[in-house]
């Protein structure tokens, strides 16, 4: 049995809405149609009346899961993708996000965004989101990097009582693929050692995490070792692992599919040099997604985001090679 | 606009309660007016003056177990849903002990958990809210329960009310959203807000019910509602209720509205739904004069008093506040939060 990361994220829906009565699916295309991207295919069938078509209006879909969730319901949310997420954006950070501290009422609701750059998706269709979302307080942001996880932190995100904004990558979503759903998992906020080594640490997360194991295999044959840290969440953000693998390496390099200014990385950064400075043996390096917005044309976004070989290069100058 | 059910109306009983709540509200927010120039009030006061009449016949429809998300200028709605001075004075004055604990003050107050959602700023976002309340309450099998918001003029024109109110008729939920057009959103007229004839016009858009009214005439705006909640109930879908009335006092009470344009103080529009009221329970004889001024000393002593003990408790101490956006601490992060 093989199973691709969209499959999972399916699957922990469909466990989800067999366990949990609360459990209930919003969107756009959702039902009977199954998704965009099929990550609901079929589950309107299986849940008669639980698996609902929206209008095309985001600030609807996510001021409605609020409403839900007030009422004690669990409901999971698609933005078809992760940039229309904007056009809800005031009822995810102002609403969702603000209602527990304002009025001691949770807000579990998920909100899924399938993000980040994949061939052709230009402009509109391949943003990441996560540092937006991040910055605002009430809001727990996922971002998974494997199948196993995909799963496991989607049903988690639907049992925590917070509003979870799970940022699902959709360059992973068909090719990426495991042979079992995983029995047992790390605790939400936990990184992930994905690849142990003693040179450098590189502390990625979503795709990059597969360009950064990739570049850890070039490297490799040069006979250098990195270390790969999968963030897993990006807030809350474990820097105790982050922490104590730079404490083994002494060297740092952040990838990020975001955009330069701000975000995971220069967050990772930031924590790093305060809490860390003694452990580093070298300037940090940052690599990010190219300052433009997401560029169509295959030629030109290869270049726009980090790639393995991006990385590897990276990975060299911070060790000096 | 519909034919008003038969039974929608309104016996001198009924009226009376009303107006009661009305009176209420508005002797509190003289209060707050009261207390925001003595320089006690932390932050702004936004008063409904001039809107009580039909912010009272929204509120009056709901029952427990209803939901109701009012919004800047809904006090005596508030209040008919069962918010209190007491609720209302903790959280402009900041105590600890209120509902927001000094974490959201004003207008932004409720309590969720009782189906009083507590209003954001952004205006129109409460529509799909209290649409995904009542949807939620459809999933668990509910039937017969009615929602409300309220919202003005200038709210009609964002993108959160066209995509709540939509969203909301294609689910065909029991929803009330009462505009109350004030004429002005802060100091813009209608004439720079939107340009259709009446609002109610767009209930034919979203294919919900429209009513449109004189928003100062509490006998009208009470059978209105009640009609309107009872088609809601009913499985009508969602009521577009249009109040057309005048905002008798500033955005806020930093403002001296000197925008408002004079001959709209003295039209119809402009007329006083709490005076009118009373004028009417007197000219009809459903009470002497002498026990009107009764209600609001009544109101008064409430008020005052209520006032009094609020000054006297503590604000919120910073030390104390456990600086926790989460329900969940063990998902906070930990370098945030340290």
């Amino acid at each position: 049995m093989s199973i691709t990361y969209l499959e999972a994220i399916r699957l922990a829906q469909e466990k989800a809405l067999n366990e949990d009565p609360r459990v209930f699916l919003y969107g756009q295309d959702v039902g009977n149609f199954g998704g965009a991207f099929k990550a609901t295919k079929n589950l309107a069938k299986e849940f008669p009346g639980r698996v609902i078509d929206s209008p095309l209006s985001e600030d609807a879909i996510v001021g409605m899961a609020v409403g839900a969730a007030i009422e004690g319901m669990r409901p999971i949310v698609e933005m078809q993708f992760a940039d229309f997420s904007t056009c809800g954006f005031n009822q995810i950070v102002n609403h969702a996000a603000t209602l527990f501290y304002r009025t001691g009422v949770p807000c579990p609701i998920v909100v899924r965004l399938p993000s980040g750059g994949s061939l052709g998706g230009g402009p509109f269709h391949s943003q990441s989101m996560e540092a937006l979302y991040a910055h605002y307080p009430g809001l727990v942001v996922m971002t998974p990097a494997t199948v196993e996880d995909a799963y496991s932190m989607l049903l988690e995100a639907i049992a925590i009582d917070d509003p979870v904004i799970f940022c699902e990558h959709k360059f992973l979503y068909y090719h990426l693929k495991a042979d079992a759903l995983p029995e047992s998992t790390l605790p939400v906020g936990k990184a992930r050692l994905a690849r142990a080594g003693r040179d450098a640490t590189i502390v990625t997360h979503g795709a990059m995490l597969h360009e950064s194991l990739a570049a850890a295999e070039d490297l490799a044959t040069d006979g250098y070792e990195l270390e790969v840290v999968d963030l897993r969440t990006v807030k809350p953000l474990d820097t105790d692992t982050v922490l104590a693998s730079v404490a083994r390496t002494g060297r740092l390099l952040c990838v990020s599919e975001e955009w330069p200014w701000g975000g995971v990385s220069a967050e990772v950064v930031a924590r790093v040099t305060s809490e860390g400075f003694g452990l580093l043996d070298a300037p940090p390096v940052r690599l990010n997604a190219k300052d433009t917005p997401v560029p169509y044309h295959p030629e030109l976004w290869s270049v726009h985001r980090p790639t393995a070989s991006a990385v590897a290069d990276a990975a060299r100058r911070l060790l000096h090679i | 606009m519909p034919k008003l059910s038969e039974d929608a109306s309104v016996s001198p009983t009924e009226f009376i309660k009303a107006y009661r709540v009305m009176l209420l509200a508005r002797v509190l927010e003289e209060k707050l007016a009261s207390l925001y120039r003595a320089g006690l009030i932390k932050g702004g006061v936004f008063l409904g003056r001039g809107q009580e009449a039909l912010s009272v016949s929204v509120g009056l429809q709901l029952r427990k177990g209803d939901i109701f998300a009012p919004l800047i200028r809904d006090q005596a709605g508030r209040m008919a849903f069962g918010d209190t001075v007491l609720d209302t004075l903790r959280t402009y004055l900041g105590s600890h002990l209120g509902p927001m604990r000094g974490r959201d003050g004003n207008i932004h107050r409720g309590r969720p958990r009782e189906g009083y959602y507590a209003m954001i700023s952004h205006l129109g976002a409460m529509i799909p809210a209290v649409a995904g309340g009542l949807l939620a309450r459809r999933l668990k099998g509910e039937s017969g329960m009615l929602g409300a918001t309220c919202i003005g003029d200038g709210g009609t024109s964002t993108g959160a009310f066209h995509e709540g109110l939509n969203a909301a008729a294609v689910e065909k939920l029991p929803l009330i959203v009462v505009v109350a057009n004030n004429q002005y959103a802060y100091s813009t007229p209608n004439t720079r807000q939107f340009a259709c004839q009446d609002l109610v016009d767009k209930a034919a858009g979203y294919g919900v019910q429209g009513y449109s009214i004189d928003g100062t005439d509490l006998e009208t705006c009470l059978k209105t509602l009640k009609t309107a909640a009872r088609a809601a109930r009913d499985g009508g879908g969602p009521q577009l209720v249009v109040g057309t009335l005048l905002r008798l006092v500033g955005h806020g009470e930093h403002d001296d509205a000197a925008y408002v344009d004079p001959n709209l103080k003295c039209s119809n529009v402009g007329r006083d739904c709490v005076l009118l009221a009373e004028q009417r329970i007197v000219s009809e004889k459903w009470a002497k004069a002498e026990e009107v001024a009764g209600w609001r000393r009544e109101a008064e002593e409430e008020v005052n008093s209520t006032a009094d003990r609020v000054r006297r408790e503590p604000g919120p101490d910073p030390a104390d506040d456990d600086w926790m956006a989460f329900s969940q601490p063990e998902f906070a992060d930990l370098y945030c939060i340290r």
